[in-house]
Parts: structure tokens; sequence; C-alpha cells
């Protein structure tokens, strides 16, 4: 996810850096973004000027040293409350006095994290949503202690990006995930409990109700094992019935259906590619 | 296929004139049985129907199996009613009708009688889903925790109304907002099926939240 921020951030005009302690994560970061810019240029999105200025924009850097005069570090590693303390702690002794941290964890407490960052007054939650160099949607959250002049300054910043920012409290899930793992769970209750075919269930809620995808085949596009992933840490969070990771999950993963990645989730597919990529 | 209508009060699936309406013919095969009173006028009449003939009845938020002998049936298939279903227009509080038809199957059916019903409602012109008889069938089962679920959480104050429907839809491409829905359509009326979904399941995320809960008592006390 942080190679779609990075290009959100670069293509607003802002020098960006991208940091991942593997060389060769960056050079596959440096690739999908080519592609991507490259593939916008054959739409008439951007121009091939543009697309070169943005390049010129982006670099990348094994080192974190290198962050150090960074206005905003927006962090995207896996969702692991201990290593993003690692990482923040060490940010924070090199970061200059004024850079704002923000993380864009999509379950996780902003105040948690802030509170192992070292700054946890100029600490911010941007979650942004998949594909970020597609959807303009950005969840804000403050941490207990983000002062106000943080949250005007990543506020002001995510406009800048060309993202629409919306502000929701530090609680779990936020808006989006808080709303949509239990509802996607319900689906697949629906399977289970043999009420109706997975082409069913997606045509009566497109039908219904005008949405562009039913929930299997959203299940698909997110995959299994995402799903159990975000099920088990919301339910470990909330404590509540409908986000806990129902048991067909886990035997499609077992099964190797995972979705359409793997050619078959709740439905068939021939071609794997996914959306974004 | 033709089928007859015979109606039993006011129809949720049909306010108005519809193809559907038109299309049917008094001496039809299969026998559509229309309004808030169709499962009651077809216990009435069941006895007097020819075993062969092809029965849709129309529901609201009660389950088929109300009006069929399912309990008798439980251990002896020959009693089931193989060739009596259930069905509903989708639609949403005071919204219209929709084009979706939730066509509900019974436990032991006769496959041609549900294909003919199918293709009877997709020539007038709807998406027809199947399902199995269960409480909420697919779209009041999926949508009515969310719903309360979208206004606890604003009761509670985790975003504005207007940030809440706009990350909806913008993180995830809905039409429209699922506050901006539910004030369109009703609060009243979403709390009046939620409630009916949490007396048959008994799954407390079916309990109508708070606010549609008050505008339902207001409703009724204001009628």
């Amino acid at each position: 996810m942080g190679t779609g921020i990075a290009i959100v951030a670069a293509r607003a005009g802002f020098r960006t850096i991208v940091f991942d302690a593997r060389e060769d994560a960056l050079d596959r970061a440096r690739q999908q973004t080519e592609a991507f810019l490259n593939k916008s240029v054959a739409r008439g999105k951007l121009s091939a000027e543009e697309v070169e200025s943005i390049l010129a924009r982006w670099s990348s850097t094994t080192r974190l040293e290198d962050l150090a005069s960074s206005d905003v570090v927006i962090e995207a590693v896996f969702e692991d409350l201990r290593v993003k303390h690692e990482l923040f702690s060490a940010l924070d002794a090199i970061c200059k006095p004024t850079t704002i941290f923000a993380s864009n964890t999509s379950t996780i407490s902003i105040t948690e994290i802030a509170g192992g960052s070292g700054r946890p007054d100029r600490f911010v939650g941007m979650h942004f949503c998949l594909p970020a160099q597609l959807m303009k949607l950005v969840e804000m959250s403050p941490g207990l202690a983000t002062s106000d002049d943080t949250w005007q300054r990543a506020w002001d910043f995510t406009v800048q990006l060309g993202q629409k920012p919306v502000k929701t409290n530090d609680t779990p899930g936020f808006i989006l995930n808080y709303f949509l793992i239990p509802y996607n769970n319900d689906a697949i209750r629906l399977v289970e409990a043999g009420v109706a075919e997975p082409a069913e269930i997606d045509k009566a809620i497109k039908t219904a109700l005008g949405y562009p995808m039913g929930p299997l085949e959203l299940l698909d596009l997110i995959g299994m094992d995402t799903q159990r992933l975000l099920s088990e840490a919301m339910h470990g969070l909330t404590n509540e019935d409908r986000a806990a990771c129902p048991p067909l999950v886990k035997r499609m993963i077992a099964a190797g259906w995972l979705g359409k990645k793997t050619g078959r989730g709740f439905h068939q597919y021939t071609d794997t590619k996914m959306f974004g990529a | 296929m033709s089928y007859r209508i015979k109606w039993a009060g006011a129809s949720r699936s049909f306010p108005e004139r519809h193809a559907f309406l038109d299309n049917a013919s008094a001496e039809g095969d299969c026998l559509v049985y229309l309004g808030e009173c169709a499962g009651k006028e077809y216990v009435a009449d069941r006895a007097s129907l020819r075993t062969d003939t092809i029965v849709a009845i129309e529901l609201k938020d009660e389950c088929l199996g109300v009006y069929t002998d399912e309990a008798e049936a439980l251990l002896d298939a020959q009693r089931a009613s193989k060739r009596v279903f259930g069905f509903a227009r989708f639609r949403l509080g005071k919204a219209a009708p929709t084009q979706l038809i939730e066509l509900v199957v019974p436990r032991e059916h006769d496959e041609v009688a549900l294909q003919a019903l199918k293709a009877l409602f997709e020539n007038a012109g709807f998406v027809v889903a199947i399902c199995n008889d269960f409480p909420g069938r697919i779209v009041n089962y999926l949508i009515r925790p969310y719903y309360n679920a979208v206004l606890r959480r604003y009761d509670e104050k985790l975003a504005t109304a207007e940030d809440l429907d706009t990350t909806l839809k913008m993180g995830l491409g809905y039409p429209e907002g699922p506050l901006a829905l539910l004030d369109r359509t009703g609060l009243a009326e979403h709390a009046e099926t939620s409630q009916a979904l949490y007396e048959a399941l008994g799954d407390s995320s079916f309990a109508p939240a708070r606010l549609a809960a008050n505008a339902r008592l207001a409703a009724k006390s204001n009628a």
C-alpha cells in the first residue's frame, strides 16, 4: 500500500522518499509506480512530461536517516503494534521536531501507536483506501494527545495531496472497516447457512441497493486470507460477534480458495490480475 | 406459463400498476397471491386447490413456512408443499419497490415449477434471486444489522453524518450513504423490519438502534 500512497504524494507535487529495509521491495515499488504512471499516460490521464517530473520527485532508500528532513512521514507497515512502535521510535530520534508522523493503520488505535512514537502530540491516523493511487478517500483520526496544530497541518496536507479527508474518532476499524468487516462476514454466514448461492446474494444486493459489487465478489478481491486477518484483529478489539471470522473462511483458505488472486473464491476466475496492480 | 392473481389486501410489492399485473389472466395455470394477507388467503384456499398448482405467495417479513405444512412435513417429505413458493419484491421503507424479486424456495421443491416461476417474473422485467426460507431472506438479513450499526455509531459520535456517508460512498462506491438513505426511506420503517427479524432470529444485531426505535415509537404515538 505504501507504493500507492507514494504515487499520490509525488503526483501531487511533493518530494517523496520511499523507505523499505529491503532493496528488492523498493525495486518492485519503482516498477509498479512506473507501470501505473505509464498506464495513466496511455489513458490520457497524465502527459509524458508530467510522469517524468513525478518520477523525478520519487526516490527510495533503505536508510531511515534519509527521512530526517521530511515534513510528514506516513507509515504503512503491517498491522503489528510492536513493529510500528520500533519504527516510530527510531524515526523520532532521526526526524526534525516539527515532522508529523502518520499511520495508515486500518485497525490499530492511533493513540496506542502514537504512545510509542515519542511524539504523541504530533501524530495522526491517515487511512488510505486500496488502491491508494485511485481512491480519493482518507480516513483521518486524531489520537487523544494529537495537538490542534498537528491535526490542522495534517488535514491541510491531505487536501494538498488531492485526497478527500474525513474525520473519524480513534476507534477500531474507524468508519470503513468497522462496518465492512462484519457486513462481509454476515454475507459469508448466509452462504454457510445455505440460504442462497453466492451469485444469488451478489445479484440481490446489487439490484436492490445499486451497489457496484456484491459482498462475495468484493470478498474475492479482498482475499480470504486478508478477511481472516481483518476479522481476527477487529474481533480481538471489539469482541463483537459479527466481527468474528466465520469458519468457512478458514476452510476456504485451507483449500487454497483465497479469491480472485488464486482463481477461485466464492466465484471462479480465469483472469487473476488484481485491480490497481 | 400463464398465471392468475388473487388479491388479499394492498400489495407492498405492487403498489401501482405494473406489467406483471397487466399480463395476468383469469384462467392462468399458476396462482399468485398478492397483498398483506396473501399467506392467510392461501391457507384458506389450500384444501380446494389442485395439488399440481404452482403457487406464489407474497411475503413481507415472515417466512413461507408459516403458511405451508413445513412442520408436518419435517419427517415426511411426501407431505411437503413442493410447488408453493414465496416471494417479495424488495422495497426499502417508503422508497418505491426495486426490480429485485427474492424468490423463496421451500425445503422440498419441484425444480421445474421453480424455473417456471422464475421465468414468469423475469419475463415481467424483474431480476430474480433465489433463496431458501430464512428470516430476512438475503437483503434484509445483510442490511439491517449494518444499518443498526451505522445508527448506533452515529449516536456515539464516531463521525458526523456527512463524513459517515461520504466515507461509505467513496470507500465502497455506494450510490447513497446509509444515513441519507435511512432518512429518505424512513427510520421507523427500518425499525419495524429490524424488530421483526430480531424476534425471528434472536440476534441482538437486529435489535433496532435507539434512533430507529424512537422513530418507530414516535410514529406509533402520532398515528
